[in-house]
């Protein structure tokens, strides 16, 4: 076993890398880029080397660096994780040339795989099914129409330079095909200058099925399936193993096509065969078809650990230090169900654009497996994906699984930056997805839904109001004490594209009333604490101008500060004003003139001095009071701006 | 050592305690509504639709959320002026901004356009006196046309009239006391002089104006037609004047500017005497109400009051064997060290000496004397003139007097003649002076003085040879009796800011512990003590 090894990659799957190399005591070397210098990988490794700039081109790809590295620092062996370098077989050979292991496949197996068409044409020769079609050249009406009798019907016609559904066509019967390919190809040949077409099975209620596989290089074995149909524009949102009605048949003919597809070439380490499944009637052994192989650890490994109880990145390392593979296809079992949920920072209401900004405040669930690169208060940049954490949950069921998700999702507690948590809680919930009723276009038949915003009540303003307030925290027994009648304390709160202006009452130190529009709640404090109306309040955090409640959905409420407003307001920078007695030496503005904040204006000669005027914001010149040369008094008006609007 | 109650809750006379001392409290709350309700509704609608804030919610917002505000003559000028001045037409009190004590005044403008009355010139001074003696800094949040012109004679000429507040506040100025001012409105005339006097003063745009005369007034002088805004607003007056250091945008940024220049002081009260960790008292302050009879002919122990103000109901007696009708002793509130001295019945030349004695006890330990008032005055008759008790009582009135350590009075009983000068009576300048709803305070009992004036009548009646039946002289005693009812009335008493205003005797000891923290903002000078006649 390798006594030292460097992590080739960042973020969780570097810290997920390094737990076991811990485990097994084994050192480790983190690398890590300018925007990493603080991150959770490079202060968790043993020894950690800077490898150059933010953008990956500049660190995590520099293969010759990460060697470089590896060397340097006395490792063995490099793991790259997924993504960057991971299916790279040019860097597996300059490992390899350096006289390091690559902890992963050959270079010649990630070739093999790395074609799409090579590596299906490759695995239909190893007995694979693959999804029925025709690529060819031959372009024949007649050819074509017998090659689709022979895949079957629906099927489609597809644009070979085709894209966003231009000269694509679904054919239900062969009496349509004849029209159908005619129109495709027209419309081919309009939109892309090239009217060649392939065929291809249609596949109603696709299911993106995977197997893992493992292998020593020789021989492999397969951990059983992984269900990952929950996807949204292919990206995948919640995987979970086994699949949903997979029966042993079909489980049993999955897994002999990984592994046959994994020995043809020679396979070392942890892999996935992609499979796409008809899911129309049920999971049937003759319903499935390759789509492609990873060769590398997958995101979504840790379902598989949880079903079997294997540490995958343990196997890895083995099968790179040569040993054989620790246990026969026989000795490996699936105990309960496992669901994965990717937590990202993005914007969901805005298209899941991805989310950048600080974790000011992170939890994780206590009670579940989290993998997560980051900290509370570390910044997710726009150089890497913005993935926060994967939330990993085991259960004797899939109902128990999933509820247990349910909870993690709703103890999780993130602010400072928009995250996905509400979406994937709704997805929990979905009715179907809890039926384990799955196929790739669930999300977006019901994104609508899924993506509803959580409905703020007054009671959360309430609370809000209050905690900006810092009313909610540890509260002195005068507070709010007067003679006679309370006093009324006012804050602005932003909470989307809402402003309310609330008053909060003090009747006493436990005892508030807050008045949000036309509702009077009622706060009151016990032992147990604050409950808003008789409902327990749910945990906030404050960060900054920031107040975000967890019930459990996050919900931010942005304090509005007036002493922030008043700089920029208070001058209203209207009148450009001689700041001393001088000559008025040139005038760069011209009435009528649009001028942005900071252009020069004109030129004040005092005091042997040369004093510029600025445009103090933007505006329209509207008038010029005085002339070139002229002599003016402190305090002259020389030049007035007007907003552009009002010029109008 | 803890006090043990001998009262029993819920028993018919605590019921009956109860009662009377709600109704006491139903009148008082009814004159603090009306007080704090500030002008008519159509003046608060006006005020309002214009973008202002309401000045008890300025206070409020100038405040650190959930402060307490200690306020002062809260029914000032009540039923008087015909009820046209509700509070004296300014709210005045001690709060926390940015953490700091400070003491607050705020004009408001919907009385009578925040215009000085001679009540409101006696509130502001007297808000002005406690920010004084106590050295905390002054925010005035201001918005008033100046005097009151129909009595100008009773706001303008005498000493403690109007000018006094820019006297006042140059003097706090020389002490090192901030002056703060917050031009919300109307800054007329002399009200001029509060901006220009503040060692830092804020304007709200398009709203406060500043200037000696207005444009009415300019244009009879000298026939100038200007605008209120290009004769004084907050454009001019923080561009071309001078008069005042920052522009705000509106009342919560004016607020927001006061609160930050607050932090910018770096002001740091004194610390004076050891604090403890405050605790409350065994016994519950609610129980007040039941404990103390409403009637005040009826006597009680005031350690039933002492034990639900204190810390703990822990009192460590003084010479608690003699001069037994004075009760002395050290205790606790909220944590401060404090003498309590209370009445117990009438004073005897023993227990004035216990008191003088007492007093210099505190005095030499700079520990903060607290009155608790319930006083028909000195024992009177041959005996006691013969044994020098006017010796006595004036040894207590001189330690009272001329002792340097803080003096808080609470009246929860009687407060009548000399005895109101033994127990730090206003004329002695306690810090603070509140009392309870059920107080009476006079120069004797009406019945008394009644009884003076009936003696004089018939004597001269008698000595014509004359005659007054019984029935003549009651019908001649009841409008003496009337008047000192009225008269001794604490809201009677409050209007005229004798005292700094009625409170709720359950919350006596929030009000005695906020008064003792303001007051431990000064430092405690050492006490020289006049002539003691032995």
């Amino acid at each position: 076993m390798f006594t030292k090894i460097l992590i080739a990659n960042r973020g969780e799957i570097a810290c997920r890398v390094m737990e076991t190399a811990r485990e097994m005591g084994v050192s480790t070397v983190a690398v890590y880029s300018d925007a990493d210098r603080d991150a959770k990988h490079m202060a968790m490794a043993d020894e950690a080397v800077h490898i150059g700039g933010a953008a990956p081109a500049e660190s995590y790809l520099r293969g010759d660096r990460i060697i470089q590295a590896a060397l340097a620092m006395g490792a063995q062996a490099i793991h790259p994780g997924y993504g960057f370098l991971s299916e790279n077989p040019d860097f597996v050979e300059e490992v390899e040339q350096a006289g390091l292991v690559f902890i992963g496949p050959s270079a010649d197996a990630i070739r093999k795989m790395g074609l799409k068409d090579a590596a299906k044409a490759l695995m239909q020769k190893s007995g694979v099914p693959v999804v029925p079609g025709y690529h060819g050249d031959t372009q024949d009406p007649a050819f074509l129409a017998q090659q689709a009798d022979e895949i079957g019907y629906p099927m489609l016609i597809k644009a070979v330079a085709g894209g966003g559904g231009k000269g694509m066509r679904l054919v239900e019967s062969p009496e349509d095909f004849a029209a159908a390919l005619e129109s495709a190809q027209g419309e081919a040949v309009t939109a892309f200058g090239n009217g060649d077409v392939l065929i291809e099975r249609y596949i109603q209620q696709p299911r993106h099925i995977e197997v893992q596989v493992f292998g020593d290089g020789e021989r492999a074995v397969h951990l059983f399936e992984r269900d990952c149909s929950l996807q949204r524009r292919h990206q995948k949102v919640i995987e979970e193993a086994p699949a949903p009605g997979m029966t042993h048949e079909m489980r049993a003919a999955m897994g002999q096509a990984a592994v046959r597809a994994a020995e043809a070439i020679g396979y070392k380490g942890a892999g996935t065969v992609e499979f796409i499944v008809d899911g129309r009637d049920g999971l049937r052994p003759e319903g499935f078809w390759f789509m492609e192989m990873n060769t590398r650890l997958q995101v979504e490994h840790p379902v598989t650990e949880a079903i079997t109880g294997v540490d995958l990145v343990e196997w890895q390392l083995r099968a790179a230090a040569g040993e054989a593979l620790p246990v026969t296809q026989e000795q490996l079992t699936i105990t309960g169900h496992s669901f994965e949920v990717r937590l990202y920072a993005e914007d969901v209401a805005k298209g899941f654009l991805p989310a950048t900004g600080t974790l000011e405040h992170l939890v994780y669930p206590s009670f579940t497996r989290v993998d997560s690169g980051v900290r509370s208060g570390d910044v997710i940049s726009p150089f890497y994906d913005p993935m926060i954490a994967k939330i990993v949950t085991h259960g004797a069921t899939r109902e128990f699984a999933l509820g247990k998700m349910r909870q993690a999702i709703e103890a999780c507690q993130i602010a400072g930056l928009q995250t996905n948590l509400a979406f994937l809680g709704a997805l929990c919930w979905h009715e179907e997805f809890a039926r384990g009723e799955v196929d790739t276009g669930l999300i977006a038949r019901d994104l609508k839904a899924l993506v509803q915003e959580p409905d703020v009540t007054p009671q959360h303003w309430a609370q809000a109001a209050m905690a900006g307030l810092g009313l909610l925290g540890e509260v002195v027994p005068e507070t709010g004490f007067t003679l006679w009648q309370p006093l009324t304390w006012s804050i602005s709160l932003q909470q989307e594209q809402e402003l309310r202006e609330i008053a909060v009452t003090v009747w006493s130190a436990d005892q508030y009333e807050i008045v949000v529009g036309e509702v009077r709640v009622r706060a009151q404090k016990s032992a147990a604490g604050w409950r808003f109306d008789d409902v327990h309040a749910p945990t906030h955090v404050i960060t900054g101008d920031e107040i975000t409640l967890f019930w459990p959905r996050a919900v931010t409420f942005t304090r509005h500060d007036p002493l922030a407003r008043g700089s920029e307001e208070a001058s209203s920078g209207n009148v450009v004003e001689a700041p001393m007695p001088g000559v008025v030496k040139s005038i760069f503005a011209i009435s009528g003139q649009v001028v942005t904040k900071g252009d020069r204006l004109a030129i004040l000669e005092a005091m042997k001095m040369e004093h510029t005027l600025l445009a103090m914001r933007d505006g329209v010149v509207a008038d010029i009071v005085v002339e070139e040369g002229a002599q003016v008094e402190a305090g002259a008006v020389l030049i007035t701006l007007v907003a552009e609007e009002e010029s109008q | 050592m803890r006090l043990t109650s001998n009262v029993i809750s819920g028993s018919e006379q605590f019921e009956a305690n109860c009662t009377g001392h709600l109704e006491a409290l139903k009148t008082v709350r009814g004159a603090a509504e009306l007080a704090a309700a500030g002008g008519r509704e159509t003046s608060r609608e006006r005020h309002l639709s214009r973008g202002k804030i309401l000045p008890r919610d300025r206070v409020a917002n100038l405040l650190d959320p959930g402060s307490a505000f200690l306020e002062v003559g809260a029914t000032a000028a009540h039923g008087m002026y015909g009820g046209v001045a509700p509070c004296a037409g300014v709210i005045a009190g001690i709060g926390m901004v940015s953490g700091v004590r400070c003491m607050v005044v705020c004009n408001d403008a919907t009385v009578k356009g925040g215009t000085y009355y001679p009540m409101t010139v006696k509130k502001h001074l007297r808000a002005q006196e406690i920010a004084q003696e106590n050295r905390l800094p002054c925010i005035y949040l201001v918005d008033s046309g100046g005097a009151n012109l129909p009595n100008q004679d009773e706001v303008f000429p005498d000493r403690d009239h109007f000018g006094r507040i820019f006297y006042n506040q140059a003097q706090m100025s020389a002490q090192g006391i901030p002056q703060i001012a917050v031009v919300m409105g109307s800054c007329t005339a002399g009200g001029a002089y509060v901006p220009a006097m503040s060692d830092v003063s804020i304007i709200v745009k398009n709203q406060g104006t500043i200037f000696l005369a207005g444009p009415p007034l300019v244009k009879a002088a000298t026939g100038e037609e200007v605008s209120a805004e290009d004769l004084g607003g907050g454009d001019v007056h923080t561009r071309l004047s001078g008069v005042a250091d920052y522009l705000a945008e509106d009342d919560a940024h004016a607020l927001a500017l006061a609160r930050q220049a607050v932090t910018g002081l770096n002001w740091r009260a004194a610390t004076n005497v050891n604090w403890a960790t405050p605790e409350p008292p065994a016994y519950d302050p609610e129980e007040l109400l039941g404990v103390v009879p409403t009637d005040l002919r009826t006597p009680y122990d005031i350690r039933e009051v002492i034990m639900r103000v204190v810390d703990g109901s822990r009192f460590d007696e003084f010479k608690a064997r003699f001069g037994e009708t004075l009760v002395c002793g050290f205790a606790h509130i909220e944590g401060c060290p404090v003498g309590v001295i209370a009445n117990n019945g009438v004073l005897f030349s023993e227990a004035a000496q216990k008191g003088a004695h007492f007093v210099e006890l505190c005095s030499q330990r700079c520990i903060p004397l607290v009155f608790l008032q319930n006083i028909t005055g000195f024992m009177v008759g041959r005996k006691y003139e013969n044994e020098g008790i006017a010796r006595h009582g004036a040894k207590m009135v001189t330690a009272v007097a001329t002792t340097s350590v803080p003096k808080v009075t609470m009246v929860v009983g009687g407060s009548f003649g000399a005895g109101n000068y033994g127990m730090a009576g206003r004329a002695y300048s306690p810090r603070f002076m509140w009392s309870w709803p059920n107080a009476r305070i006079s120069v004797m009992g009406g019945e008394q003085a009644a009884g003076v004036l009936a003696t004089v009548k018939r004597d001269a009646i008698e000595r014509k040879g004359g005659e007054w039946s019984a029935e003549e002289e009651a019908a001649f005693k009841q409008p003496t009796i009337d008047m000192f009812e009225e008269q001794s009335h604490p809201l009677y008493a409050s209007a005229r800011l004798w005292d700094d205003g009625i409170v709720d005797p359950r919350k006596s000891r929030q009000v005695l512990a906020l008064s003792l923290q303001a007051a431990l903002c000064a430092p405690i000078e050492e006490t020289r003590f006049g002539v003691f006649r032995m």
